[in-house]
């Protein structure tokens, strides 16, 4: 397979055209903008749908248009548009029909800044749009890990009628990296059996988020958990890196996670019986994994690229089993490896108290610095 | 009650009246007086006229049509408030085939929807565009519109619009008159029979404009509100008459040249 | 095994580009590599910044705090980055638009003046790839021959034509140093 070396953007955009997607719709925001303007190119070089939309309002709801007809449909942003989406996101997900979300997430909250940062975990993992749902999270550490993910999103987004987030950071939407492209997809040509196109021959089709009588409201929410419990119980990714006699172990997704890999391994060097587990999907969560690793491990460093967000799942999975430090980088700042590696040095020296408050004595330390 | 067997009519029955084939037998939850009934029966019946009904796909909006699609036999999607115009582009694009159209009152519309109505406008979709200007917020309980008139009472306006304030009230058809993709942009009223007929020769070519790739098209449509404005079915037509149209000057702000042609 | 090589300069000077060279010839060549930019406001007109990781496995940060490598084509470039460049590193310098000397003295030092040579050549925006000669005489984790097949490969068709001013400012700036070593 021949490589070719691509900047996390573009390579997103193309891993989309190869895997199918019909139509595109966004709005340019730093710093995904490269993946918008890729899809302007190629999206009418093969006859399918591209539109710069005129905000991500629009763009979010042209993606709940589309897929309302079955389409395979996309679009990408950054953390303040996928604050605008919220809405839409909410009615694609309670009309239960498929869409795909790369979020390229930069410095926030507010206008921020457009460097890479990890703080859309808990609006996207979380949150996302009002009420009972959850989307499928994907987090790429690499621009191969992105191209292969954007791919699987399309199918996890169609077998669980659902919204599928690709999460990656300023700097995976940034960097060149070589990557093997999948090959060419042929578009599906059948539209499902729930999706609108013209009542021709059949009864008429309606696809709605809106349920007056909340007995079948109900109904409605109950048949999302049931697709996602099936997605929790067969949708868990997760790379494991030295864990297998790993006193310590990194937790860390995305770009804090491949920073934590050059730290673990720096430590590794200097005989720190260290591992580094690195969450593919952020939802579903590897809880399972992670309490796994708790019942075995000395202590856990978190390390993301915000305030702790993910550090509060990590602590319900390990239910107290293991000490838990923490080290985040905030506002558009990415930690060194340099500055992981302190952090694992420190935790073997002296692992924390299974009582102690992660983030209150992370805060203490940073007062410090 | 015994109920007998129909005598055999004595002279042969005419058919005078039928319900279109595009709208289903379900009843409307509409008010009495609300004009709503009307429009989704012009719409209809157009649909039946034009036999696109199995290439149709309508788009509800959030406000008292938000169940439109329940009314309407053909494929239809509930948008999010104002949206409707997004959603459609999204359907449209993916589908360029099918026939597609929004339904959509004066908040929906012009109010939160005004930059997907705007944008859609301006981009030219091939999508036909009904929208409802009734002066008032119905389904949340006759609260001001965006089209509210000046000094109008609403319940979020209870001593009336002050335009100081509150400003003024938006005119959709010319506003979207003045952009280049936009092929047909009309008012009309539904307060009579004869301007009932004239809005659905409008509504006719407002698909026309769609189907002939011509452009966006859309017929704003003078209604009423009863229940919010407290009048009588019969007082809520006069008010349209006498205040929404010297306010709301009924006409043609822009037809494209090859639907003058049109003879419908 | 990983080499970091941090190249740095005005925006325009083709600071990005002469990283994306190193980073084709590095994939071509079988490695693992990372192009890290700075992207965003200070790309337009400012100083530019790129990184370039070159390894045999699996890339962990795309940040570097202590390049082994640092190409700095002006003089802000080398004021803001000497200090980071790890000890026994290697700091080729632009001399053409410095107005001092490298300072530290536990790294080598490789001083040439690129613009110099490139207006030489006929094209003062050649001086990245006289720059990035000079690192190949030098530094052997690429072959001048490895950089000039990447360079072909990955040229685009409407930069073809400039290919050949590209190979001789690569051999121009590895002359140089070629004759340093003479001297």
């Amino acid at each position: 397979m021949t490589r070719e070396l691509l900047k996390g953007n573009v390579a997103m955009a193309e891993a989309a055209i190869r895997a199918g997607v019909d139509a595109y719709f966004g709005y340019p925001i730093t710093p995904q903008s490269e993946l918008l303007e890729w899809m302007s190119k190629r999206m009418p070089e093969e006859g399918r749908a591209f539109l710069q939309a005129e905000s991500e309002v629009a763009a979010i709801n042209m993606v709940y248009g589309a897929a309302c007809t079955g389409a395979r449909v996309m679009t990408s942003t950054s953390g303040p548009g996928i604050s605008l989406m919220a809405e839409g996101i909410s009615y694609i997900a309670g009309t239960e029909v498929p869409a795909v979300i790369v979020d390229v997430m930069r410095g926030g909250p507010g206008l921020g800044n457009i460097a890479p940062s990890q703080g859309d975990y808990r609006q996207v993992i979380h949150g996302a749009g009002h009420g009972d749902f959850f989307p499928l999270v994907l987090a790429p550490a690499s621009v191969q890990e992105a191209v292969d993910l954007i791919s699987e999103a399309f199918d996890l987004a169609e077998k669980y009628r659902t919204v599928v987030f690709v999460v990656a950071d300023g700097s995976i939407g940034q960097m060149m990296e070589p990557v093997t492209l999948p090959p060419m997809r042929e578009r599906k040509r059948a539209r499902p059996e729930w999706a609108v196109g013209g009542a021709k021959g059949r009864a008429p089709r309606r696809l709605t988020s809106l349920y007056l009588k909340p007995e079948v409201e109900e109904r409605v929410n109950l048949r999302i958990l049931r697709r996602w419990r099936e997605a929790e119980a067969h949708e868990v990714r997760y790379r494991g890196y030295h864990l297998d006699d790993a006193a310590y172990v990194v937790i860390g997704f995305g770009t804090a996670g491949r920073v934590a890999l050059s730290a673990v391994r720096a430590a590794r060097s200097e005989g720190i019986r260290v591992g580094l587990f690195r969450p593919v999907s952020l939802r579903p969560f590897p809880t399972q994994a992670i309490r796994q690793l708790a019942s075995q491990a000395k202590a856990f460093l978190v390390v993301e690229m915000n305030g702790g967000q993910m550090l509060e799942d990590v602590q319900a999975a390990a239910q107290g089993q293991v000490p838990i430090r923490f080290y985040g980088r905030m506002g558009g700042m990415v930690p060194f490896p340099d500055e992981v590696l302190a952090e694992i040095k420190a935790l073997a020296a002296a692992p924390p108290s299974p009582a102690d408050d992660p983030r209150g004595r992370w805060l203490a330390q940073m007062a410090q610095a | 009650m015994t109920v007998s067997a129909p005598s055999k009519p004595r002279r042969k029955l005419k058919l005078v009246y039928q319900k279109p084939e595009a709208l289903t037998d379900k009843a409307t939850h509409y008010c009495p007086g609300c004009t709503h009934g009307v429009a989704h029966r012009l719409v209809a019946e157009v649909i039946d006229e034009m036999g696109i009904r199995e290439r149709a796909i309508g788009i509800a909006p959030v406000g008292c049509a938000v169940l439109a699609y329940d009314y309407f036999e053909l494929d239809g999607v509930e948008a999010a408030h104002g949206r409707a115009p997004a959603m459609a582009t999204g359907i449209k694009r993916v589908l360029p085939d099918s026939v597609v159209f929004t339904y959509q009152g004066d908040g929906d519309l012009a109010s939160i929807g005004m930059a997907e109505i705007m944008h859609a406008a301006a981009r030219g979709e091939r999508i036909t565009v009904i929208f409802i200007n009734n002066a008032i917020y119905g389904m949340t309980g006759g609260q001001m519109a965006p089209t509210t008139l000046p000094q109008q009472v609403t319940t979020s306006s209870p001593r009336g619009r002050d335009v100081v304030t509150q400003g003024y009230p938006i005119r959709m058809a010319e506003i979207l008159a003045t952009l280049d993709g936009v092929a047909y942009s009309v008012r009309r009223s539904m307060h009579d029979p004869a301007n009932i007929r004239k809005a659905k020769k409008a509504i006719r070519l407002a698909f026309e404009a769609q189907v002939r790739g011509l452009g966006f098209a859309m017929v704003e449509l003078l209604s009423t509100c009863p229940t919010n404005w407290r009048m009588s079915p019969i007082e809520a037509m006069h008010w349209v008459r006498d205040h929404m149209v010297p306010a709301y000057p009924l006409g043609d702000y822009k037809v494209d040249a090859a639907l003058k042609k049109l003879r419908v | 095994m990983q080499t970091e090589i941090l190249i740095a300069g005005f925006g325009g000077q083709g600071v990005l580009f002469a990283g994306q060279v190193l980073a084709y010839a590095a994939m071509d060549a079988g490695h693992e590599v990372t192009w890290f930019p700075s992207y965003g406001p200070e790309m337009r007109g400012g100083t530019a910044n790129c990184t370039v990781i070159i390894a045999d496995e699996e890339i962990g940060s795309p940040l570097v705090a202590h390049p082994q490598i640092l190409m700095a084509l002006n003089a802000p470039s080398l004021d803001r980055f000497e200090p980071q460049v790890k000890p026994g590193g290697l700091i080729v310098a632009n001399a053409s638009l410095l107005q001092r000397e490298v300072q530290r003295s536990d790294v080598q030092t490789l001083s040439l003046r690129a613009n110099h040579v490139a207006e030489s050549l006929g094209d003062r925006r050649m001086a990245n790839m006289v720059m990035l000669g000079a690192l190949l005489a030098r530094w052997h984790g690429l072959t001048l021959a490895q950089v000039k097949a990447a360079l072909k490969a990955h040229l685009p068709a409407r930069k073809q034509h400039l290919l050949e001013a590209n190979y001789q400012a690569l051999e121009a700036g590895a002359a140089q140093i070629e004759e340093l070593k003479k001297n």
